[in-house]
């Protein structure tokens, strides 16, 4: 153990590791805590909220190479303040994280980056909207965004263009994580246009494709007794989107959440207990990488599969994420995500 | 019959080319018998007295003691031979110089692990040495030294005694003493005696005498 | 069986407490000299790794500046925002202690030993409140900070936060490197696109200190195996003897019937049980040796190569156990051929006294072969070594070969001694006296051993002293030394001593590399002060002249022994060539150096502005200088230093430096004298019935005892002639060949023959000391014994 791992527990607010995500969970002291009924601004609200403990900036992207081959595309920004202010410097107790993955149905590249706030090395800048960690960056006018990414062994290059409007989770974007009343503030860009060129071990590809960006931010976004979270991104071949999440909880049972999205831009919000996720199988890991999504009010009862089993983020904080394809009363392709599994 | 030596022979390389020092002996010695071996210097007296106790291997013949051939042993069995069988009193003592006499009188009987305290006790009250038991060699006399060399000899009580000018280095009454502890010991324990000497005197107080020649007996 | 035999063997010790002491003693006593020198060689060692492991030292690549100086911590950001994984560092020193700020986000794993049982609080760590990472004994010395006890931490080190430290060491946006990780991204542009002033210091495998100090352990590992070596014969000698008495108490056991093997297997368990005890005497001898030299090596290492060595010691269990090892493995060495002769001893061979001495003929003749060969490759070696490995086979087959060589020349000189002894009494001595040789002569080797080295290492040290003094007359010729703190304090300096000094030199350098080799750059101002005191090794016609016209550039010894480079030759710097008009002697500094004009030295590094100054003016001025400067310039007393202060330190230093060698030195010789009592002691046994006929034949016992001890001296006088030649060429080959490869100069050597004289004496004095006993138990031997030898004899 060294600093560099100790350096890790600071995106827990909690002490140990061991509990993973289920430190995200605890007290905020000194910082913001979301509240209902909130009001966007934009760009503003696009940047960093410093008076809140974290935050991301989180984009996946289903691809297609010319010949049909898919492929995932991750890239992310995490913030983490120690203290609720901006602060300039070494003494900035702003700490970001970056992860990059590009997953193909037989490999699964990743890579990390850390960085400080205050010394220019990472952050986000609202207007013009800018956020990056080193070379990443993901910038532009919001509407068209350029966004790189390196890691040892790939690199990628793309253009994005959204389409349609940004719509926000739970009552307006306030998004209530559990019974307790647990929240945070979230907002996505369910539709990007993307296109541009993998750089991968076996040479550059050209690809097209849906990329979603999620926005969230908060102070203490689980409860004590949450450990972590299944959340799926799905986009149907008809144009309809879900996105769904269901966060365990130490006692078995799970809390859900999802928001339904039409293909022109309308939103659904359904609380606790309306969407069902059942794991179908697991991986060697015992991570599930195959799942039984419902939502009976909409119709949805489908299965969603990975398209790789092994997209295991093996960064700091570890997780599984990678693109997935959907297949049951709907059809189409998205992005799992899940936490709490190491 | 106790031992029993036939046709010994041995021959020693020398300066000189090789030197038969004994050229087929025979003898023999029942238990309870003393006999006194004789003859020149160079006779082959001394070399007999070692090849009986085990100290050197014969040529050719063969050594019978207790029924076993002693010429066929090998170092380690003839190490054993000298240990619990056979006992050797030497002209030059021979004790260990850095044991007390108490331990050199029980030495030997420690190394066959056949100590017995109240014997080795009984020894050196009647070898006169009680007052020394806790004396190096070095403080006592030669006559002495001679009696602890003999008390080592006969603690783990063996069968046969051999002894090589066991008062060669002592005036004439102290050997005498000597002699007839030794003697009156041999005779209790109902053990042989083989006693090499020069002298007349000495070899006429044993049962036989034996003269040996050129290597022979004569 | 084997209690008996066992009790009666040991009681042989107990009956002779002074064999069993020199047994034991012998064997302790190398066994402390050799554990002591490897338990300093270890710690030097682990502070060495410690160092390494905390600061990351030539496991990675860095980026520094080309001119050696600071970068911005722009630069930082700059190549990482293009792709580069780099992670910076900012070093310096605060209260003497090596601040070492890294930024724990981007650091390679391992660096910084900093864990959270320790009590690190991140936020403090991250976010500028001065947390700190340090070992006990440096956290001592910073007494105001934060600092938490890590133990691991290299000595002299604390690692903090880059943010902190540049607070604390007032470099606030600066960065003196960057550790490039080893994986590094796709698509990363080249170096020189981004950040042209900085350059690649490729990872080395190794620390550089680890490297730079090898020849100093090797040196002190050498020093451990001769005292080993001593110690040896020492046991040798013991065991030698303890045979050799109880060789009839090993026939009587025989006789009354412990078998042979039974009997070699307890004598070795026996003797194995006294190396074990022996051996952890010996440890713990050494552990008190090398705390008692560790300081002194640290501050040596510390004075010479800048290495951080802790002045404690640990107790390392792979220490110790090597130390067990050794006692044991010697006693084992020593042992065997008494052993094996014990195996091949007849059961009734006439006991007749044996002297200890090698059958002579053929052995003699094979070990004079053996020292023939060695000695002709030495005097090969001599002209053809070159490097440490060639320096140190010249110094082993020298003294090895020597050695072998010894008896051969002593018996000689006896032998011809005898030819020319006209009293009867004297050729006797001299018969009786070549007679014993064998016996001694294991001992005089070791005597001859010692000495030499002593000659050679004490001929280097001083040879090295005098060099260095008026090495340091030369280069220290300003009478005050000022460093500022910043271009304003050396505005004010420059104002104050403008009307009060004859001159004012800047001293500036930039730390860079020339031919592969790291080194300083120094911009030197025209001035007599160089013209006048510096001395040439090699050098073309106005050396000084072209190098203050900016022409030409002079270099010291190291960079032109290293490097390769003669007067004559093109050096290149910042893309510049000049051609080498000198080459200097400087010593006592490990890099390499080059000086050239002031001009071109501004020129080529714009960024530097010189903080040093050396300032003349008459001595008798110096105290007011320095009082004054205080009051009007603001410049603490602390900043200046004046010239006999310098001198003063520096020579304290390497007055320190071989303390280490002088203490190894006395306790070599001490043990050689140790084993000279030992053989006398061992042969005094045999000599009753060597000496009975000269006492029968009108002798005296104190006649007999006083040429016993006359014997002894003389035969150490012959030792020390030998060991005179033998150490000069010792020092010779230290000073010529080792030095050359190990520090990068060639010191002169220097003779110093009263040394040489008060070595002899004390040579003579031990070896008379170690005489005296033995001849005195000689003098008292009761006549009786001595007649014994003749009414005994068979």
């Amino acid at each position: 153990m060294n600093v560099k791992a100790l350096t890790l527990l600071c995106w827990l607010p909690m002490s140990a590791l061991a509990q993973g995500f289920a430190g995200l969970g605890t007290q905020a002291d000194g910082f913001s805590v979301p509240q209902p009924n909130p009001t966007f601004s934009f760009p503003a609200d696009h940047g960093a909220h410093n008076d809140y403990r974290i935050e991301w900036w989180y984009l996946t992207a289903n691809l297609e190479s010319a010949d049909g081959t898919p492929y995932g595309l991750q890239w992310t920004l995490f913030r983490s303040a120690l203290a609720p202010e901006a602060g300039d410097g070494w003494t900035a107790p702003q700490l970001w994280m970056g992860h990059a993955a590009v997953t193909t149905s037989t490999d699964h590249y990743v890579s990390e980056r850390l960085a400080r706030g205050g010394i220019g090395q990472a952050g986000v800048k609202a207007d013009p909207f800018d956020a990056w960690i080193d070379d990443w960056s993901l910038s532009g006018d919001w509407n068209t965004l350029r966004m790189t990414a390196s890691g040892s062994e790939f690199a990628y290059d793309m253009d994005l263009t959204a389409q349609g409007p940004l719509i926000f989770h739970g009552a307006e974007g306030y998004s209530v994580k559990s019974a307790a009343g647990q929240a945070s503030y979230y907002y996505s860009q369910p539709l990007f246009e993307i296109a541009g060129t993998l750089r991968l071990p076996e040479g550059d590809v050209a690809v097209t494709g849906n990329a979603w960006l999620d926005r969230e931010w908060s102070s203490q976004p689980l409860a004590d007794n949450q450990t972590g979270w299944d959340w799926f991104s799905l986009s149907f071949d008809d144009g309809d989107k879900l996105m769904g999440f269901r966060l365990q909880q130490t006692d078995g049972a799970h809390f859900t959440s999802a928001t339904w999205i039409d293909a022109d831009g309308t939103t659904t919000p359904f609380s606790d207990g309306a969407l069902t996720a059942i794991p179908l199988a697991t991986n060697d890991a015992d991570v599930p990488i195959r799942w039984n999504v419902t939502l009976p009010s909409k119709g949805v009862d489908v299965t969603v599969s990975a398209i790789n089993n092994d997209a295991w983020m093996a960064t700091s904080v570890p997780y599984w994420e990678g693109p997935v394809t959907v297949t049951g009363t709907h059809t189409g392709v998205g992005y799992l995500e899940m936490t709490g599994y190491e | 019959m106790l031992l029993s030596v036939q046709d010994i022979h041995k021959t020693y390389q020398t300066a000189d080319g090789p030197f038969e020092v004994l050229r087929g002996v025979d003898l023999t010695l029942a238990a309870g018998e003393t006999l006194a071996l004789t003859g020149e210097s160079g006779s082959g007296k001394s070399t007999l007295l070692h090849l009986i106790g085990g100290l050197d291997a014969s040529d050719r013949g063969q050594i019978w003691l207790q029924g076993q051939d002693i010429a066929a042993l090998d170092d380690n069995g003839r190490a054993a031979l000298r240990r619990g069988t056979v006992g050797v009193v030497f002209q030059q003592f021979n004790l260990i110089p850095s044991l007390k006499v108490a331990d050199n009188i029980a030495f030997q009987a420690r190394l066959s692990e056949q100590y017995d305290p109240k014997w080795a006790a009984e020894l050196a009250d009647r070898m006169g040495l009680g007052p020394h038991l806790n004396k190096y060699p070095e403080q006592l006399s030669g006559g002495q030294q001679q009696r602890v060399a003999i008390a080592r000899t006969l603690a783990p009580k063996p069968r046969l005694v051999l002894a090589d000018e066991p008062t060669g280095n002592l005036d004439e009454t102290t050997a005498a003493t000597v002699m007839d502890l030794m003697l009156e010991l041999v005779s209790e324990a109902g053990a042989g005696l083989l006693m090499v000497t020069h002298s007349a005197a000495l070899a006429g107080r044993m049962s036989r005498r034996l003269h040996l020649r050129a290597g022979q007996v004569a | 069986m084997t209690k008996a035999a066992l009790q009666a063997l040991l009681s042989h010790w107990w009956r002779n407490p002074v064999q069993l002491f020199t047994l034991l003693a012998g064997l302790a006593l190398a066994t402390a000299l050799w554990s002591g020198v490897q338990a300093v060689n270890a710690e030097a060692r682990a502070s060495y790794d410690a160092a390494a492991a905390t600061l990351g030292e030539g496991q990675y690549d860095r980026l520094v500046r080309r001119d050696g100086q600071p970068m911005a911590q722009e630069t930082y950001i700059t190549l990482r925002r293009a792709g580069w994984l780099v992670s910076p560092v900012l070093q310096g020193r605060l209260d003497g202690v090596r601040i070492v700020g890294v930024e724990p986000l981007t650091a390679p794993a391992g660096i910084g030993p900093i864990t959270p049982a320790q009590g690190a609080d991140i936020g403090s760590f991250l976010t500028g409140q001065g947390q700190l990472f340090a070992n006990a004994e440096t956290a001592a010395q910073l007494p105001d900070l934060d600092v938490i006890i890590a133990a691991e931490t290299a000595l002299g080190a604390a690692i903090t936060d880059i943010g902190v430290a540049q607070r604390l060491l007032g470099k606030v946006g600066q960065i003196d490197s960057l550790i490039v990780l080893p994986s590094q991204p796709l698509g990363r542009p080249d170096l020189a696109q981004i950040a042209p002033d900085l350059l690649v210091q490729p990872a080395q495998g190794g620390s550089d200190i680890a490297r730079l100090t090898d020849s100093f352990h090797l040196n002190l590992t050498a020093f451990g195996l001769l005292s080993f070596a001593v110690g040896i014969f020492i046991v040798n000698g013991a065991i030698g003897l303890a045979f050799e008495q109880r060789r009839p108490v090993v026939r009587t056991m025989r006789a009354l019937g412990l078998p042979l093997r039974r009997l070699i297997v307890l004598m070795a368990a026996e003797l194995m049980i006294f190396a074990l005890i022996a051996g952890i005497i010996g440890v713990a001898l050494g552990y008190v040796i090398a705390a008692l030299l560790l300081p002194d090596v640290a501050a040596t290492l510390r004075g010479l190569y800048g290495a951080d060595v802790s002045g404690t010691l640990q107790l390392r269990p792979s220490w110790w156990l090597s130390g067990l090892a050794i006692a044991l493995g010697g006693t084992a060495i020593a042992a065997s051929g008494a052993l094996y002769q014990m195996t091949k001893m007849p059961l009734l061979a006439a006991a007749q006294p044996r002297a200890l001495a090698m059958a002579a003929g053929q052995r003699a003749k094979t070990q004079g072969a053996i020292a023939a060969a060695l000695l002709v490759v030495s005097a090969i070696l001599m002209f053809t070594a070159d490097g440490l490995i060639g320096g140190f086979a010249l110094l082993a087959t020298l003294l090895i070969g020597a050695a072998l060589a010894l008896p051969i020349i002593l018996s000689g000189i006896l032998a011809a001694m005898n030819r020319s002894a006209r009293s009867v009494t004297a050729q006797w001595f001299w018969a009786d006296t070549r007679q014993q040789l064998p016996g001694l002569s294991l001992a005089l080797m070791a005597l001859l051993l010692a000495m030499a080295a002593n000659v050679g290492v004490s001929t280097m040290v001083s040879s090295f002293r005098v060099t260095f003094t008026d090495f340091l007359d030369q280069r220290l010729a300003s009478e005050v030394y000022v460093r500022t703190s910043d271009a304003a304090q050396s505005a004010a300096l420059l104002d104050y001593a403008a009307s009060r000094a004859d001159a004012i030199l800047p001293i500036q350098s930039a730390d860079t590399q020339v031919a592969g080799q790291p080194t300083e750059v120094f911009g030197a101002r025209d001035h007599a002060t160089y013209r006048d005191f510096w001395v040439f090794l090699q050098n073309a016609e106005g050396a000084w002249d072209t190098t203050f016209a900016g022409e030409t550039v002079l270099i010291n010894e190291q960079l032109s022994r290293r490097a390769g480079l003669v007067v004559g030759d093109t050096v290149t710097l910042q893309d510049s060539s000049f051609a080498v008009a000198g080459v200097y002697g400087d010593y006592g500094n490990p890099i390499g150096q080059v000086v050239m004009s002031e001009a071109i030295f501004t020129t080529l590094y714009p960024d530097i502005s010189p903080q040093n100054f050396g300032v003349r003016m008459p001595p008798a001025d110096v105290a007011d200088f320095v009082a004054d400067l205080e009051a009007q310039t603001g410049i603490p007393a602390t900043q200046t230093v004046d010239q006999a202060s310098i001198k003063a330190i520096s020579l304290a230093i390497f007055e320190r430096t071989f303390t280490v060698t002088t203490a190894l030195n006395v306790l070599t010789l001490a043990v050689a004298g140790f084993a000279i009592l030992m053989s006398l002691l061992t042969l005094a046994s045999m000599r009753v019935p060597q000496l009975a006929p000269a006492w029968a034949m009108g002798m005296t016992r104190n006649q007999l005892g006083r040429l016993e001890l006359l014997r002894a001296v003389m035969l150490a006088l012959l030792t020390a002639l030998v060991a005179l030649p033998l150490g000069l060429a010792l020092a010779w080959a230290l000073l010529a060949v080792v030095n050359v490869a190990a520090f990068g100069w060639r010191l002169p050597m220097y003779l110093f023959p009263a040394d040489y004289a008060r070595l002899a004496v004390f040579a003579l004095l031990a070896a008379g000391l170690a005489a005296l006993w033995p001849a005195r138990r000689l003098a008292r031997t009761p006549p009786a014994d001595l007649l014994k030898v003749f009414s005994n004899e068979r």
